[in-house]
């Protein structure tokens, strides 16, 4: 069957419910997908072929013996990015530091794919740490944009987007602490969501910014990412910070209707620095919306300066901190000569980590140090707090807010990394979602005069990913 | 030296006597092969997260209570960060800007009868570090983390006491206390409390206090009382000489009697705190401190009143019993089941303390059943078994814990009642010693206890020494 790699989810899922496609078959096709084009991708650190025959195998047996009825993902072949811990397969984080860490537990967002019958392909490539906007700080190499490879995917969770992007995974799971998920997606051309913090237990995934990230799906089309959502979400009682709440069918929500959606464009997300070609699409994409019923009208968010000074304070502060585990004792990269233990964690940590991600370490210790705490700590817990409350007064008036993902379209290789200062003011107008908890999804509105994909981005009050859902399915269908 | 003053302040360690640890479900038991009580959340691999035991929670807030402590009813954890191998995460995870008690206070009474209150200025919650073990064999240090995470809580007090007997009346008025709660054993030589004495000294009559030290590695009350005389006569002699104090970190080496500087106040580390993020918030209920309260116990100084005008005891009955909360429970069972309270107090007092002793356990390792020990005394309050059978039945009773009445029945220990069997065999010594006969009508008082003695043999010890001798003087 020819056209396997093309199919979404949940119409490979249906395929294989009915017996049309063997599970096996359908990883075979993947996996000899991405035998012929991750060469050229890179999208994957590990490749886990006689794992996901093994899995294709059970999945199989429990469907012929009626099992996995309920779940529309059986059978379906997914990618997962490799800072989820996956038992007995290689999690590197795309570092050094990590080249040779087998977990011995499993993730609860994978273990809960897998009990939906997923059948794991392998790991995908990262930004090290899930610190960086394109996929180029990995140790692993670059992954490259499938719309045009000398573009870059987007980041960290680059190597997932372009899987899905490039057929060599039907979904992937990515995460997202400034904009991890949506921008790749974005910038690849394919739906990403992150969910409300506390959606998706964080147990097994490995910390970057633990108050701001979040695990989610990276999928072809709206549908399957609600689909995948629903399999990922729930209470995990190993996760203080995982909102006790029933779990929610998020398929039930993909229905046109949108006359109740009261649409907000935040003016100040149209300003200097956003490439004209994206405001154009992304302004097509409210039209469409406005044109299926909803409302749709201007407003001042306020406050958008302060998002990139105010996450990259707290979200560096936390990753010094959860970093620090990493220091050639217990597991990991351990430097080959040294003098006594200070001299060898100073030399694996140094030789271990990239620059991006020693940047990030210096800059989150100083904030927390003596006599420069409340300066820049708390004043950045001060900001994210109003930040959260220019939002909650956004959302007493709209249901949804609608805006671009990313200024511009997918930067080439080499162009970002020169000016770390530049890539993070890239981040604009996502991280202040993470800053604010709420969810927020990226459906792809058309590409630029290059050919390289736009997306535009949709947010939601927290937990409200059913109007979310509701209405990047209308657009998706109306566009 | 009289015209110095010694002003010390105590930071005290008390490991909480929870099932599992605060932050995973791994055992706290001690001992075990190292890394055997261990899971990806007290080896701080990547990607595991902490989740608070609430024991731990309810323990500190009773601790708390009981020391007069304001419950904060918003409280946080804090990570405090530094590099050491004993550490999984190379961070500790506990309370620094808003611990779960603050201002409180304890009433201590020294022995000298010096009576005071020590105020507590916080206790926080925290989780405890591996060990490290130096291997000198393999020339490595290895790594033990089955005590990581295990809960403990810190309390730290004011700078208020003045002297070692103060010092010491306040760790037993600590360790009393929580023992009571059940929150902890408290055993400084186990290591399940352990007390870092900051001590400084200043001329009598100041107000400013001065340069302090902190002293770590102490194990016993008496390290510690030999700790203060030592570190403050070194102060003061530094003082005289013209010399300054310096603020620094010294550990107590007891053998030898004297502290080594283990570093100053300028290689102190940036711990860099902050709120964990791992972690939610604790939101205190009234509900909780409630509960809480409800089950707070009787303690030491309610219970010896109490003992006094209930029971009549004497004082040093009172003080021993009620030293342990399991013994005194023990004894108001006991009591409670019909026993006179003297006889109780003497069972717990003598022969529950040597076997104990001679065992080496503690009063929470009794076995025996208050209703056992009641049924006991009154098989020798009506006379069924003299003292000596008694502490026979006793020793059983103590290892397993069985029926008094039914092992006395079994093994035939019962008292003779056969006045008529007693007069024979009592007649048989009389006619077997002549000579001890004689010595007792030529006024060798002492003869008599050897004619009983003979007579109890005889009896294999199954009769009453009184009655014995009531006869045997009739007889003679």
């Amino acid at each position: 069957m020819s056209n396997i790699t093309e199919m979404d989810a949940l119409t490979l899922g249906r395929e294989i419910a009915s017996g049309n496609i063997k599970v096996r078959e359908a990883t075979e096709s993947y996996l000899s997908s991405v035998k012929s084009k991750d060469e050229q991708y890179n999208c994957y650190v590990t490749v886990d072929e006689e794992g996901a025959m093994k899995a294709a195998d059970e999945v199989q047996a429990r469907i012929d013996k009626g099992g996995l009825k309920g779940s529309p993902l059986a059978g379906v072949p997914v990618a997962i990015k490799d800072n989820m811990c996956t038992e007995g397969l290689l999690t590197t984080c795309s570092s050094k530091i990590l080249y040779n860490f087998v977990p011995t537990y499993e993730s609860t967002a994978v273990a809960k794919l897998r009990d939906a019958g997923a059948v794991i392909l392998g790991k995908t490539n990262m930004d090290e740490f899930a610190m960086g906007s394109t996929t180029e700080t990995s140790y692993f190499g670059p992954t490259r944009n499938p719309a045009n490879p000398e573009h870059v995917p987007g980041g960290s969770s680059g190597g997932s987007a372009a899987a899905v992007a490039a057929g060599e995974c039907v979904y992937a799971l990515g995460s997202d602490t400034g904009g991890s998920i949506r921008q790749p997606a974005s910038y690849c051309g394919v739906v990403g969501i992150k969910p409300t913090y506390g959606t998706v237990s964080r147990y097994g995934l490995i910390a970057y910014g633990s108050s701001l990230d979040q695990i989610g799906p990276l999928t072809r089309n709206v549908s399957d990412a609600a689909a995948v959502l629903t399999a990922i979400s729930g209470h995990d009682e190993r996760d203080s910070t995982s909102v006790n709440k029933p779990v929610v069918d998020y398929t039930k929500s993909l229905v046109k209707d949108v006359k109740d959606i009261k649409i907000g464009i935040p003016r100040d997300y149209f300003g200097e620095g956003l490439d004209p070609e994206v405001a154009a699409a992304v302004r097509g994409a409210a039209d469409v919306l406005k044109n299926a019923g909803a409302s749709v009208e201007e407003f001042d968010l306020s406050l958008v300066n302060y998002a990139i000074p105010a996450y990259y304070t707290i979200a560096a502060a936390e990753a010094s901190s959860n970093l620090e585990r990493f220091d050639g004792i217990k597991y990991g990269y351990r430097t080959e000569e040294y003098a006594g233990l200070h001299n060898m964690y100073k030399k694996s940590r140094s030789e271990g980590f990239g620059a991006e991600v020693k940047r990030r370490i210096m800059l989150g210790s100083f904030v927390l140090s003596s006599g420069y705490y409340d300066a820049y700590y708390l004043k950045a817990l001060k900001v994210k707090a109003l930040i959260k409350k220019a939002f909650d007064d956004a959302f007493s008036k709209y249901d949804i807010i609608l805006g671009p993902v990313a200024p511009t379209t997918a930067p080439k290789l080499g162009e970002s990394l020169s000016d770390p200062i530049k890539m993070y003011l890239g981040d604009i107008y996502t991280i202040s979602v993470n800053l604010a908890g709420l969810p927020g999804i990226s459906v792809p509105c058309g590409t630029d005069s290059d050919g390289l994909p736009i997306g535009v981005q949709l947010l939601a009050d927290c937990f409200n990913e059913e109007k979310l859902f509701r209405t990047a399915y209308t657009y998706e269908s109306e566009k | 030296m009289s015209d110095y003053e010694t002003v010390i302040g105590l930071e005290v360690h008390v490991e909480l006597a929870t099932k599992t640890k605060i932050f995973c479900g791994c055992s706290t038991e001690f001992g075990g092969d190292p890394n055997t009580h261990t899971c990806p959340v007290c080896t701080g691999m990547p990607g595991s997260l902490p989740v608070l035991n609430r024991q731990v929670l309810e323990y500190a807030i009773a601790v708390g209570l009981a020391t007069n402590c304001d419950i904060t009813r918003y409280c946080k954890f804090d990570r405090k960060n530094y590099f050491y191998p004993d550490n999984p995460q190379n961070y500790q995870i506990s309370q620094l800007y808003l611990p779960i008690c603050r201002n409180g206070h304890v009433d201590i009474r020294t022995e000298s009868g010096v009576e005071k209150a020590v105020r507590i200025h916080e206790i926080h919650m925290e989780e405890d570090a591996g060990k490290l073990i130096h291997d000198d064999w393999l020339d490595a240090s290895l790594v033990d983390y089955n005590r990581s995470g295990v809960p403990l809580i810190e309390i730290v007090s004011e700078p208020d006491m003045r002297s070692a007997e103060e010092v010491i009346a306040y760790l037993e008025k600590l360790r009393m206390t929580i023992s009571y709660l059940g929150a902890s054993d408290c055993k400084l030589q186990e290591g399940s409390m352990r007390a870092d004495v900051n001590l400084s000294v200043r001329k009598v009559g100041e107000t400013e206090f001065g340069t302090r030290t902190e002293m770590k590695n102490l194990n016993s009350f008496k390290a510690i009382a030999r700790a203060i005389a030592g570190e403050t006569e070194r102060q003061i002699d530094l003082i005289e000489s013209g010399e300054k104090v310096v603020q620094e970190t010294r550990r107590w080496d007891d053998d030898k009697e004297c502290s080594y500087a283990m570093r100053s106040k300028e290689d102190a580390q940036d711990y860099r705190y902050f709120p964990d993020p791992d972690l939610v918030p604790i939101s205190v209920s009234e509900e909780l401190l409630d509960e809480i309260r409800s089950r707070e116990p009787e303690f030491r100084e309610a219970k010896i009143v109490r003992y006094a005008e209930e029971f009549g005891l004497p004082e040093k009955d009172i003080l021993l019993i009620t030293e342990n909360k399991h013994l005194a429970d023990v004894f108001e069972e006991t009591v409670a089941c019909g026993a006179p309270a003297k006889k109780v107090s003497n069972w717990l007092m003598v022969e529950t303390m040597r076997l104990l002793k001679e065992n080496n356990l503690d009063p929470e390792d009794i076995r025996f059943s208050p209703k056992n020990l009641a049924s006991l005394i009154k098989l020798t309050e009506d006379r069924t078994v003299n003292s000596t059978v008694a502490k026979e039945v006793f020793e059983e009773m103590f290892k397993s814990d069985c029926d008094p009445a039914k092992y006395v029945e079994e093994h035939g220990l019962a008292t003779q009642n056969d006045e008529g069997a007693l007069r024979e065999t009592i007649q048989k010594v009389i006619a077997d010693n002549p000579q001890s006969v004689d010595d007792y009508h030529n006024g060798k008082e002492k003869a008599i206890g050897f004619l009983v003695g003979q007579t109890m043999k005889a009896m294999q010890g199954k009769c009453d020494p009184g009655s014995v001798n009531k006869i045997l003087k009739e007889l003679l």
